[in-house]
């Protein structure tokens, strides 16, 4: 379907990536947020703030992470679209809640604007070392979508994106923006309302009688009601059955966890979004992402200028991880690149997929700034030999 | 009335009946108050299609799973944190937290007194058997002096929260106790609150015999029962300052609390109309994301 043009900011605007952010999820639908101050995040929240109470929509500060994550969840289940929003030492915080989002199944976007950690680490400046985090964070198996933009135009499209796999798919969806990102100015184009398609909430229209909370029908994803349907449904953090109703068998736990986690990785070629250019006959391709695929994106143009055939892979969804993709380059590539604003988390994902057919070659940082350009060079030349 | 009739339990409609048996003890008071629940739900002829209830981890936890309600088994502590996202994205509903001492108190304590501040229009049943239960019968912010527990052997030394004063100090416009003896001025409470708009607390003392009555000598459930009888005073209006527990001693039970502030929401709305007018959308106006 398409946007409520009431959230939609039509126009051609310069704001950075915080301030673009909080318009997609306008543009998508959420009507609600709850957040807890914390930098470099919080930006996304204060414009929120000031724009959903003439949207017809309700943003509330709580006391703690622990709060706003799970307070959220609550409205969703009231009917919203809703999302919260926080940085390193408040994404801790929330994880139990987005295991509590993922064994419910409640459709909903945690955006996580990284800072250098661990603990109160550098709260003013950039890392990309929440990854691996935002994939494991909260305990028992899972599966989640994460997505990472790499400017604020990004932050207003991806926002979007993510509210519309949490719909589709009723998961959590983790946005993972970083400090740079998130405080940089750039130009951002709003589209019509009629231009954005919003995934709608994939709410029963069975009758009372009929609807089992968690019967999928054959399809992988349930279908939801609201509090106040008159559904007289139950939602537990329990392993449960069809009913929603809590069972403590091997064979219930068997069959739930397996669908929350095929419902996500079979679908995984759609949902894991590349940018690609230049891999047909590169030696070596630089995977990259988020903040660091535009510093790549120089160090590759400088490799080019020397003669070397680079190819540039951007992971858009970094979960579930493209491997299919990652496997099928690296028949034909000689190594990869990885650089990220970390001592190396994707990077072992990017080997494991190659599998030992392709070398692959880490380019860690340890956050506060961003890569050098020549850093990077450096480590695409050394694997082009 | 023939043999072959059957009589249905005035308050089995608004149970889960496939979910029975129940996990709760002999003895144990939780039952109690879900049936003084019900009848106050009869009582009061509230629309069962509005009214959500959420509870947290624990025995009492487990009172969503068995009311034939709208009803969310949320997190350890975070029952009213969800049931404020619920009401606030809702504003229609009629949400109730049930949920126990442990629960709401020390892992959920930041989030009972902020709720309280905020007077977000939250009905709060807390069954208070001033033990963790569910797991083995630890002690908890409640537990009172001397008693003894799995995780306080030489007896609690900590002095324990007197709830009715913290949420009364918090700001909740309507505040009760009674204990599981007092079925019936616990049902008319509960109703009571359902009149009330803002954050209301009923706590209600209960026993669990299981593990706290046991290793504390204090017998089985119908001696806690006598117990109740006989040291409870009823103390309607007392400063709730006077109203802690002690293991062997009086329990002050009653309507402490009953006044009016303006909840959340029409604070909100107060708020917004005067710096917003006509610019302000409220939450119920917006299209609702309902799909084909």
């Amino acid at each position: 379907m398409k946007a409520d043009p009431r959230g939609v900011l039509t126009g051609t605007h310069f704001i950075d990536g915080d301030h673009a952010c909080c318009e997609g999820a306008l543009a998508a639908g959420a009507r609600f947020a709850s957040g807890y101050p914390i930098t470099p995040s919080t930006e996304v929240v204060e414009r929120f703030a000031a724009r959903v109470p003439t949207v017809g929509g309700t943003f509330i500060q709580m006391e703690d992470e622990l709060a706003a994550s799970i307070t959220l969840q609550g409205a969703v289940w009231g009917g919203a679209k809703a999302f919260t929003v926080t940085s390193g030492p408040g994404f801790s915080l929330m994880m139990e809640h987005i295991g509590y989002a993922a064994m419910t199944e409640t459709p909903c976007v945690f955006v996580d604007v990284q800072r250098g950690g661990p603990s109160t680490g550098l709260p003013t400046l950039p890392a990309q070392a929440d990854m691996m985090q935002a994939r494991w964070g909260s305990h028992g198996d899972y599966e989640i979508i994460a997505l990472c933009p790499n400017s604020p135009q990004e932050c207003f499209d991806l926002t979007i994106k993510a509210f519309n796999f949490a719909e589709e798919f009723r998961v959590p969806v983790m946005f993972m923006m970083d400090e740079v990102v998130g405080h940089m100015t750039e130009k951002v184009i709003i589209p019509a309302a009629d231009q954005i398609e919003v995934e709608p909430r994939r709410h029963t229209t069975k009758p009372v009688a009929e609807y089992l909370p968690y019967h999928t029908n054959g399809n992988q994803v349930p279908e939801m009601a609201h509090a106040g349907d008159g559904y007289n449904f139950h939602i537990t953090g329990l392993t449960h059955d069809e009913r929603g109703y809590p069972n403590m068998t091997p064979q219930t736990q068997d069959k739930l966890i397996r669908r929350l986690q095929s419902k996500v990785r079979d679908a995984a070629d759609r949902i894991t979004l590349l940018e690609e250019e230049g891999i047909d006959g590169a030696d070596v391709v630089v995977v990259s992402y988020g903040i660091t695929s535009r510093v790549a994106q120089r160090a590759i143009g400088l490799a080019r200028q020397k003669g070397y055939k680079v190819g540039k892979l951007r992971l858009i969804t970094c979960w579930p991880f493209p491997e299919r993709r990652i496997r099928e380059i690296a028949g034909k590539t000689k190594a990869f690149v990885v650089p990220e604003l970390n001592l190396g988390q994707m990077v072992r994902e990017v080997e494991r997929a190659a599998n030992g057919k392709a070398r692959t070659f880490a380019v860690p940082h340890a956050g506060g700034s961003v890569h050098r350009p020549e850093d990077i060079l450096k480590v695409i030349v050394e694997a082009c030999q | 009335m023939s043999s072959t009739e059957c009589v249905t339990n005035p308050v089995e409609p608004f149970l889960r009946t496939d979910r029975m048996p129940h996990i709760w003890c002999p003895g144990c008071g939780i039952g109690t108050t879900v049936n003084c629940f019900a009848r106050a739900l009869i009582e009061s002829k509230i629309d069962l299609r509005s009214l959500a209830l959420v509870s947290g981890i624990g025995c009492t936890g487990r009172v969503a799973g068995y009311v034939k309600l709208d009803s969310f088994h949320t997190t350890h502590g975070r029952a009213i944190p969800f049931a404020t996202g619920l009401k606030l994205a809702n504003p229609k509903l009629n949400v109730v937290v049930y949920s126990g001492d442990g629960d709401l108190s020390a892992i959920g304590g930041n989030h009972l007194i902020h709720a309280a501040r905020r007077n977000i229009d939250l009905k709060v049943i807390c069954v208070n058997n001033l033990i963790y239960a569910m797991t083995g019968g630890q002690t908890a912010p409640t537990t009172p002096d001397h008693a003894i527990t799995s995780t306080s052997p030489y007896g609690q030394f900590e002095p324990a929260f007197n709830l009715p004063h913290l949420v009364e100090a918090a700001g909740a416009v309507y505040v009760a106790r009674w204990t599981t003896f007092h079925v019936r001025q616990l049902a008319r409470s509960m109703g009571e609150a359902f009149q009330k708009k803002g954050f209301s607390f009923i706590e209600v003392i209960s026993p669990c015999p299981t593990l706290y009555q046991r290793r504390n000598r204090l017998g089985d459930g119908l001696d806690t029962m006598k117990y109740y009888k006989e040291k409870s005073k009823v103390r309607h209006g007392v400063p709730t300052s006077e109203t802690g527990l002690t293991m062997t001693g009086e329990i002050i039970v009653g309507k402490f609390v009953d006044r009016d502030r303006p909840d959340y929401q029409s604070l909100m709305r107060s708020q917004m109309v005067e710096s917003l007018g006509d610019r302000y959308v409220e939450t119920m106006e917006q299209p609702e994301v309902v799909c084909s």
